[in-house]
């Protein structure tokens, strides 16, 4: 079985971002660019289930600029055996690839790559979407597993039980394969990449294909308009009694 | 004693005295020439036993031994010749700092009383806090007319007792004067006050696309002040240099309350005597560094961490060497561990995971690179590392991928100094060795402490700085007297520093003659004596007390 893990290259988690002074998004230029933490814990999870047996094969796949591929390198120095790289540069800041174009193409991708599990983060950190997984699902009409923390397959009866984290608590469910999973913080801790494992990535291929090349249309029917910042948090003041405090609550906050 | 008499006594005891080796006048003339030693005995002070200790990273104190030990090699004495507090002084402090400069609470005392190891106490009954170099110059100026001892205090977090008072010392801590007074953001120079927080002052001018020209890890405590007063160095020394080349001014308040204003912010100005370079490293013993201004470097945006492992020290060595070529103008850190490192961090730190699990190796390598182009400085890493695997320098490695891993990696080698705090007692000892004897001195203390204590090998390799730790349950005269003076005179046949960076402050005032010639530390003695003729400043310290 083929396990596809879709990575995504976002700013990187510890960078302190900043606005760009025209707002139009935010500043990514010089700014260091790593693989998307969720996504990490994906492409962890395909492996530790291709070193227990469960899947043969571990590709990844991102969509993305030239610059893209880096992302997929890491995947691969990680362990996958193989990458597809969907070339989309998107020039204009004010229509960035949203998560329903990028359902769209890994549907292409998966229906080429017939995959038995596509393993995606269950969020972008850069816009906090977290849709890409569901809408894969939808379109593929493929079980889901989201916000996973455990993931257990079985092999001959191919069916996955997950464990997903929800607000009441954790849920179990039973999927049939193929299915859609994404991941959550817990399900594991990301391996590094060693010596060896780049030394070995430097021989595994990555697939150039670009959105045409599959058939998608990916125009964006959302524009952004503007980024700007929270507005800055206020200073807390001290007050030195309950009258002025119930002073404040009518007159300054309307609440009483 | 003066000079002659020593130089009189010695030939009188030439055969007693050790037998210095062949007589060399190079410039680092490391003759071992030993002032007449003295026997071993442990320091007790008039430390306040079973005092409650405020010190937060002193919370193994109270398993520990309270009895605080020095390595003074003889028992200190309470110099007479300083005037002891009374009302009247507090008063005038009073009337200069306010109610709030002067601190007399007990609980704020006993913090300021202890250095960061809980090794050395002192009990000092004043705590002032100025804020303006005005004020710090009023109360020098006062405590040198009174003949009152001061101590100058920063972050506290200095590792040879420089930072606490010996005795009833009046500190003066510098944490109210913590304004950054201007940035030039087009030639990065920084001017600010002595009391700034270091990370604090690199949070600043990373904002502005700069970095401070040193990292340690007590960044978050240690002031800038004390850190140029102790020639600090930390981990990226191999990269931007010492504090001798990045500090361009400094404003400094003499014994007698005089205000040296050599804040200037050129590159290059060559009249007269570069006097800053006097107090920078001085220990706070020839004046109080009240303002700085520092070149900080450009901050640039590609920084590469590779966690390395090697089978042997000698490795480690053709590693460097091999990185020095190959990763040439972009390696900015060469740190190397040896296992009983990593395993200290694993069991003692919260929060890290050990990068490579599985090596069953004896040695650690931490690389960093820093340059102006990601892709082509990974692709020169990567490509150095793997070569370097090829030649069997390397036996395992790994690279980090984004920066949460790189401050993992960075956090075990930051916090082996604090995991080494919560085992109990700590000797630490900061040496400058030639990189191919540096891990010999591990070795031989290894074998000489035995099962009664731990050793650890860890530091700046690129620097040739190794940091030395001996780690047991509690201080034990019986493992000090297997490491002093032995650790000591190993590192001066070697012809090495005994303090790299971490300054001779109380543990070290008798032990300079290991690294210094007798000519020189006069010199030094003339200087003390004519900036500070009282000897106000940080007494005790530095320098041994039989030379002043």
């Amino acid at each position: 079985m083929k396990i596809l893990v879709a990575v995504k290259r976002v700013v990187d988690y510890a960078v302190k971002v900043r606005v760009k002074p025209d707002r139009t998004g935010v500043e990514t230029a010089n700014v260091k660019m790593s693989m998307n933490p969720f996504c990490e814990i994906a492409v962890e999870e395909a492996l530790r289930l291709r070193e227990a047996g469960a899947a043969a094969e571990v590709v990844a796949a991102t969509i993305g600029p030239a610059q893209s591929a880096d992302t997929l390198r890491t995947a691969l120095a990680m362990g996958a055996d193989r990458a597809v790289h969907v070339l989309h540069d998107s020039p204009d800041p004010a229509r960035p690839l949203l998560p329903l174009s990028v359902a769209k193409i890994l549907r292409a991708v998966a229906l080429q790559e017939k995959p038995g599990l596509v393993i995606l983060g269950k969020q972008a950190i850069d816009d906090d979407c977290n849709q890409t997984g569901q809408m894969l699902a939808g379109l593929l009409q493929w079980p889901q597993g989201t916000f996973a923390s455990k993931v257990v397959l079985d092999k001959e009866k191919q069916k996955a039980t997950v464990d997903r984290e929800v607000d009441g608590g954790i849920e179990t469910i039973c999927l049939d394969l193929p299915a859609v999973i994404t991941t959550d913080l817990r399900l594991n801790q990301p391996r590094y990449a060693t010596l060896p494992n780049i030394m070995k990535a430097k021989s595994k291929v990555i697939k150039k294909v670009t959105p045409e090349e599959l058939n998608v249309d990916i125009r964006s029917d959302m524009e952004v308009i503007q980024v700007t910042e929270p507005p800055k948090r206020k200073a807390g003041v001290i007050l030195s009694s309950v009258d002025e405090l119930l002073d404040k609550l009518k007159n300054e906050a309307h609440v009483l | 004693m003066s000079w002659r008499a020593a130089a009189r006594l010695l030939r009188r005891l030439g055969s007693v005295a050790a037998e210095p080796p062949a007589r060399d006048h190079t410039v680092n003339s490391r003759r071992t020439f030993h002032w007449i030693p003295s026997p071993q005995h442990p320091q007790c002070g008039p430390r306040t036993m079973g005092r409650y200790d405020a010190q937060h990273s002193a919370n193994k104190a109270s398993e520990v031994q309270m009895h605080t030990f020095g390595s003074a090699a003889k028992q200190i004495q309470r110099n007479p010749a300083y005037s002891e507090l009374n009302s009247d002084d507090i008063s005038y402090f009073k009337s200069i700092l306010g109610e709030n400069g002067v601190v007399q609470d007990e609980d704020r005392l006993a913090v300021a009383n202890v250095d960061w190891m809980g090794k050395y106490r002192g009990a000092s009954q004043l705590l002032l806090l100025p804020k303006s170099t005005t004020e710090v110059s009023k109360i020098l100026s006062y405590c040198n007319s009174r003949r009152l001892a001061v101590v100058p205090q920063g972050g506290n977090t200095g590792l040879v007792g420089g930072s606490v008072p010996v005795y009833d010392e009046v500190i003066v801590g510098l944490t109210g004067m913590d304004k950054i007074i201007s940035f030039d953001n087009v030639n990065g120079i920084l001017t600010c006050e002595a009391g700034c927080v270091l990370e604090n002052l690199s949070t600043f001018v990373e904002n502005e696309g700069f970095i401070m020209p040193l990292d340690l890890g007590a960044k978050g405590s240690c002031h800038i002040g004390g850190n140029i007063s102790t020639n600090a160095g930390g981990l990226r020394f191999i990269r931007y240099g010492s504090l001798h080349g990045n500090v361009l001014g400094l404003e400094v308040v003499l014994a007698n309350g005089t205000v040296l204003d050599m804040l200037t912010t050129l590159r290059k100005d060559n009249t007269g005597y570069d006097l800053k370079h006097l107090f920078i490293g001085s220990e706070g013993s020839l004046g109080v560094v009240t303002k700085i201004s520092v070149l900080t470097p450009a901050k640039l945006p590609s920084t590469n961490v590779a966690f390395l492992s090697c089978n042997d020290y000698i490795s480690c060595q053709k590693l460097l060497l091999a990185a020095r070529r190959n990763l040439g103008e972009i390696l900015s850190a060469f740190e190397f561990m040896d296992h009983h490192c990593i395993d200290l961090a694993m069991r003692h730190l919260e929060g890290v995971q050990n990068p490579l699990p599985a090596s069953p190796y004896k040695f650690f390598v931490l690389i960093e690179t820093t340059g102006s182009d990601g892709s082509y400085d990974k692709a020169k890493l990567e490509a150095f590392l793997l070569r370097a695997m090829e030649d069997g320098l390397v036996a395992d490695g790994v690279i980090a991928q984004d920066i949460s891993q790189a401050s993992n990696f960075w956090r075990i080698r930051e916090g082996i100094s604090e995991a080494s705090v919560k085992v109990g007692a700590v000797y630490k000892y900061d040496l400058s060795i030639p990189v191919e004897k540096l891990y010999d001195i591990v070795e031989e203390m290894r074998s000489r402490v035995g099962d009664n204590a731990e050793v650890l090998g860890y530091g700046h390799l690129g620097d040739g700085n190794l940091h030395l730790n001996i780690l047991s349950k509690k201080y034990d005269d019986n493992i000090l007297a297997q490491i002093e003076p032995f650790v000591y005179e190993w590192t001066s046949a070697q012809r090495g520093s005994i303090s790299a960076e971490h300054g001779l402050g109380l543990m070290k005032a008798e032990k300079i003659h290991y690294s210094k010639s007798p000519e020189a530390v006069q010199l030094m003695a003339s200087i003390k004596r004519l900036l500070d003729p009282n000897s106000i400043l940080n007494p005790y310290k530095v320098l041994p007390p039989s030379v002043l």
